[in-house]
């Protein structure tokens, strides 16, 4: 067993991941939290506006004081029911939201309004693709919740002095449309158990965004993970004791988790040790997870029917109704537009990752081969947004920008290398490409007559080397192809220029 | 043997963060176990099939539409914090939490 460390926390040991999945079977389910994107809270009229200034948002229902009463957001519960007939889901004819109740500054009226044990969708499934292949994720539950307060935790851990620990507690957030999904437990995906895990949050940030009911802004909190995880030896038919790590707010950290905990709880089991039924802490910038609570004291809410709202009756007509207003389902559209595109499953998995399938699609749209909007986007700009830490969306550059590049290589009045220049124009905000070509004069020399000049006079520079040329050495003609690169500032064709000089020089080939 | 025994008080009084003595845990397990019995005999008249009601009203699907209504002024939702700081509600540091 190789114990692996990891710098600056509290480290478990972990067992090679490798040899883990070769001694031992994975089986994880994840709860995945995602904000709808409402314009008012669910359960009142308070706006949900992002990074408003602290408890501005906030009013008698959600702050539970008495007398208030909460009424349901219909838009809320149209958004969570298309949800759930996306993921293939039924849709419950009748249900309720359910108080739960504990003592946590994070909700002021010491409870939660949720659903337990008759959550409005159940039963559906996600697939998923992963290195060409199709993974099934059963989907047990879709319900509907009211996100907490966020709290700031001042003191101890941040440098202040001892004894001056207190948190802090914003209650914009606190009423939020909150819709919970969880996966049925994922078996049989072996060593691909971090990429599956990592491929099913991706798609459904996805199908989140084809519904329009999320902004699924990871960076923002607006999806949130959970990833509970096992392990059993592989030929065991009963699985392990799983743990659950909370605070997994990335994809890439989705990933990491999954791996993190096979590789630390495969090194408990091979030491002979028993894994602990606990809530682990994952932290963002070790890539590790921490144990937190025990559940050995198992939590108690005391869930009981929602007494301050009426139950949840979605009629067939109305369920068919919102059935109608589902969109193409991400995984159909990248299949449809693969075909189209001639793209791989792992070229189009790529582009998924990079945030870069809608932006090609659109290049396309405006007029590009697929071909070529794929590799500008997949290539320059994907290197040039990780350069610059940003999205590819975020560059400041537009889908018909792309394709006017596209156009303008294919129509050779740039060189791919001119293309990259116009690029970085375009990216400064000097305008579009035909406008960075004018103002930079980045064209090609497409004039003969003074790309013949500028031959004749790199031939004139260079007596030696054009003897040497003529005398039958025709490598040394890349010492004028650069000369005439130079003196045309790059613009150039520079296989046009290198037949130009062997035929000027007589040694046509 | 009553249906609420001193030790289901002495978990209620935890979850709930109620710090109850000994005397006042004797003393409220007998009185809650008379309330708990009173309520029960609500099931003596209850057949399998009325079902248990959550709400009073026979209503579905009342809602409201997805708008927004201005909220509390803040010095007013701050006006119900024990202490306030940066705008926020200050509490005792809540604990398992990183």
């Amino acid at each position: 067993m190789t114990a692996q460390t990891v710098a600056g926390a509290p480290t478990a040991p972990l067992l090679d991941f490798d040899d883990a999945v070769a001694a031992y079977e994975p089986v994880f389910g994840l709860e995945t939290h995602v904000e709808l994107s409402t314009r008012s809270k669910m359960f009142c009229g308070c706006a949900t506006t992002f990074g408003a200034e602290p408890n501005t948002q906030v009013c008698p229902v959600c702050l539970g004081l008495p007398g208030s009463l909460p009424v349901a957001n219909r838009a809320a519960v149209e958004a969570t029911i298309r949800i759930g007939l996306a993921l293939h889901c039924t849709i419950a004819p009748w249900c309720r939201f359910a108080r739960k109740n504990y003592f946590y500054p994070d909700m002021p009226k010491n409870f939660q309004i949720s659903q337990y044990d008759e959550p409005l969708c159940t039963d559906g499934y996600l697939d998923v693709e992963v290195d060409d292949r199709v993974f099934r994720i059963g989907i047990e539950r879709v319900h509907l919740e009211e996100d907490t307060g966020k709290s700031l935790h001042v003191g101890g851990a941040t440098g202040r002095i001892h004894g001056a620990d207190y948190s802090l507690v914003d209650y914009n957030r606190a009423g939020i449309p909150l819709v919970e999904i969880v996966t049925k437990p994922v078996t049989g995906t072996g060593r691909l158990a971090p990429a599956v895990a990592r491929a099913y949050v991706t798609e459904l940030r996805e199908v989140m965004r084809a519904l329009g009911v999320s902004d699924v802004r990871m960076e923002q909190g607006s999806l949130r993970c959970d990833v509970n995880l096992s392990l059993h030896p592989v030929g065991s038919t009963t699985w392990g004791t799983r743990s659950e790590t909370k605070n997994v707010n990335s994809l890439r950290s989705v990933e990491r988790a999954v791996r993190y905990e096979i590789q630390r709880q495969a090194a408990v089991l091979h030491a002979g040790g028993r894994v602990v039924q606990e809530t682990r802490h994952f932290h963002e910038d070790s890539g590790v997870t921490t144990p937190g609570r025990s559940k050995e004291q198992a939590e108690d809410y005391r869930y009981f029917p929602e007494p301050d709202l009426v139950p949840l009756a979605p009629d067939a007509a109305w369920v068919e109704e919102l059935r109608a207003t589902l969109p193409e389902l991400p995984l159909d559209r990248r299949r449809r537009l693969r075909d189209a595109w001639g793209v791989s499953a792992t070229e189009m998995q790529a582009a998924l990752n990079a945030g870069a399938v809608d932006l090609i699609e659109a290049t396309v749209a405006a007029g590009a081969p697929p071909r070529d909007a794929y590799k500008w986007w997949m290539g320059e700009l994907a290197r040039r947004a990780n350069e610059s830490g940003r999205e590819l969306a975020e560059l400041p550059i537009t889908p018909a920008d792309v394709a006017a590049l596209c156009e303008l290589v294919a129509s050779g009045r740039l060189t791919d290398k001119l293309a990259r220049d116009v690029l970085d124009g375009v990216l400064a905000g000097e305008g579009t490409p035909h406008e960075v070509v004018a103002a930079r004069g980045l064209e090609v020399v497409s004039d003969d007559a003074a790309l013949q000049r500028a031959v004749d006079d790199a031939i004139a520079a260079h007596p030696d080397v054009a003897e040497k040329i003529r005398g039958g050495k025709v490598a040394a003609a890349g010492v004028l192809v650069g000369a005439v690169m130079k003196s045309t500032g790059g613009r150039a064709d520079a296989a046009k220029v290198r037949d130009l000089i062997l035929r000027t020089l007589g040694t046509n080939s | 043997m009553p249906r609420l025994t001193r030790d289901d008080v002495a978990h209620l009084a935890r979850l709930s963060r109620l710090a109850l003595s000994d005397d006042e845990l004797d003393h409220l397990a007998g009185q809650l176990d008379v309330i708990i019995n009173a309520v029960a005999r609500v099931s003596e008249v209850a057949t399998p099939d009325v079902p248990p009601t959550s709400h009073p009203l026979p209503l579905t699907n009342v809602f409201r539409d997805d708008e927004v209504h201005p909220s509390l002024p803040v010095a007013d939702v701050l006006a119900a914090a024990p202490a306030v700081e940066q705008q926020r509600f200050k509490v005792p540091r809540i604990l398992e939490e990183e």
